[in-house]
């Protein structure tokens, strides 16, 4: 270690032998040591797409998350929704190394999240709009970690054994996630006069959005059936707004999106060698 | 044949001694992170690890941990595997971890909640967990975020003491 200056005695030793704590580039690879085989007869470029799509889902939420941070509305939801954020992030991290892994480029995790442009996005445009208000916020929270909860419990016996252990493990963060959005829904949406306009707002705002994540993914039932169980104890009506038309997945996005990854890529363009 | 079981035994216990970085009274075996201590044919020693959540950042710090202790006793070879499957949960903290989390003032984990397969229930009615103060043991205790300074934890505190303090949450 060195003491005169400590930027470069934390970089020192970034290897293997001697890994400290991660600042940006440069991870170590999340699947470090995994069986990486895939199962004879399986469509290994199907199965990157896919692994490719949940983990945009993931790195852009999660980048919306953390932007509360600083701003949430107390410290506890502040702690609350950068912990979920990183949960999507782990998450997020995994799927882009078995995306390398199988889309036959081996990319590495970076690769996928600070050199693609907008349009080379595939998360869908829910998880892409701005924060807004803390109801808008915890409403897509909700709808979002329903959704994926859904799919990944579906994913758990997925014929690839990696995606199916990392759909198993976020299971269990994604049930954590769907509780506290939910309670904070009831909460607001069965609150003072303005926390239930500010969630009726909320509601019709992102309702365009939600047929979109049922073409990407046939959980639509078990979504609707949590949002109606929230939606009944906040006292909110199901909105009835007809779906906006456009896909993420097919790579259309909102015009929100490319301010996100500039924010997101800035440094890591800036000066791609260098790992911190 | 004799040596290859000395060597096991003796690496199992190396690397069940290692710390857990973020719960440093915890080792990596109290913590149910260690699942598996082998040596191959060859020689080299295979730790094999778990993640406890998808985005915990100590994973790296841990392998390099088991690495560094094994090397230092004098296996030359040495790989780290990481099991994903079946995921962590706290029900394999041991009884010792148990123990010394409450010394610390960190409440233990109560018994994750048993599922089937299939999708997982959303039940909005108030949770009744009943967590002891590690302080005073006091059971009139109540939840003040569920999240706290690590995914790991949650925060509580305590009605009778007026302590605030950590709770693992069951997973
Ligand atoms: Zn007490």
């Amino acid at each position: 270690m060195s003491d005169d200056h400590v930027y470069l005695s934390l970089a020192e030793g970034h290897d293997d032998s001697d890994a400290r704590w991660a600042f940006g580039t440069g991870f170590e690879d999340p699947l470090y040591g995994v069986d990486t085989a895939v199962p004879e007869g399986l469509d290994a470029a199907a199965l990157a797409a896919d692994c490719l799509a949940l983990g945009d889902d993931a790195l852009v939420l999660a980048q919306r998350l953390a932007e509360w941070v600083t701003r949430a509305p107390e410290l506890e939801e502040e702690v609350a929704l950068a912990n979920i954020g990183l949960d999507l992030l782990g998450q997020a991290r995994l799927l882009y190394s078995r995306a390398g892994q199988t889309d036959g480029t081996g990319r590495t995790e970076d690769a996928y999240a600070y050199f693609r442009d907008a349009a080379d996005f595939r998360n869908v445009r829910l998880a892409e709009l701005p924060n807004g208000d803390f109801a808008f916020s915890v409403l897509r929270l909700l709808v979002f970690a329903s959704w994926r909860l859904a799919h990944f419990t579906e994913l758990a016996s997925a014929p690839d054994p990696v995606l199916a252990a990392i759909a198993a493990k976020g299971v269990k963060e994604l049930a954590y996630h769907r509780q506290y959005a939910a309670e904070w829904v009831v909460r607001l949406g069965d609150g003072t006069a303005e926390s239930h306009a500010r969630m009726l707002t909320a509601l019709e705002a992102q309702a365009p959005y939600w047929e979109e994540l049922f073409a990407a993914h046939d959980v639509r039932e078990a979504v609707l059936a949590d949002l109606r169980q929230v939606l009944d104890a906040a006292g909110l009506p199901m909105p009835a707004v007809p779906p906006l038309p456009g896909q993420g997945r097919g790579g259309g996005h909102t015009d929100h999106l490319a301010p996100l990854l500039a924010e997101l890529q800035s440094v890591a363009r800036a000066h791609p060698e260098a790992t911190w | 044949m004799v040596t290859v079981l000395t060597d096991v035994r003796r690496a199992r216990h190396i690397a069940e001694q290692v710390p857990d970085p973020e719960l440093p009274m915890l080792t990596l075996a109290d913590l149910g992170v260690l699942r598996d201590v082998t040596v191959e044919p060859d020689g080299t020693v295979v730790a094999d690890l778990t993640p406890t959540y998808s985005g915990c950042p100590a994973m790296a710090e841990m392998r390099a941990g088991v690495a560094a202790r094994l090397r230092d006793a004098g296996f030359g070879r040495v790989a780290i595997r990481t099991v994903l499957d079946p995921p962590w949960t706290s029900d394999w903290i041991t009884p010792e971890g148990r123990r010394k989390l409450a010394e610390h003032g960190i409440a233990p984990p109560n018994r994750a909640p048993r599922r089937p397969a299939g999708p997982v229930p959303l039940d909005l009615s108030p949770t009744r967990r009943t967590v002891l103060c590690p302080r005073c043991g006091s059971a009139a205790t109540e939840e003040t975020s569920r999240f706290a300074a690590t995914s790991c934890k949650a925060l509580w505190r305590c009605l009778s003491c007026q302590e605030p303090f950590e709770y693992v949450k069951e997973i």
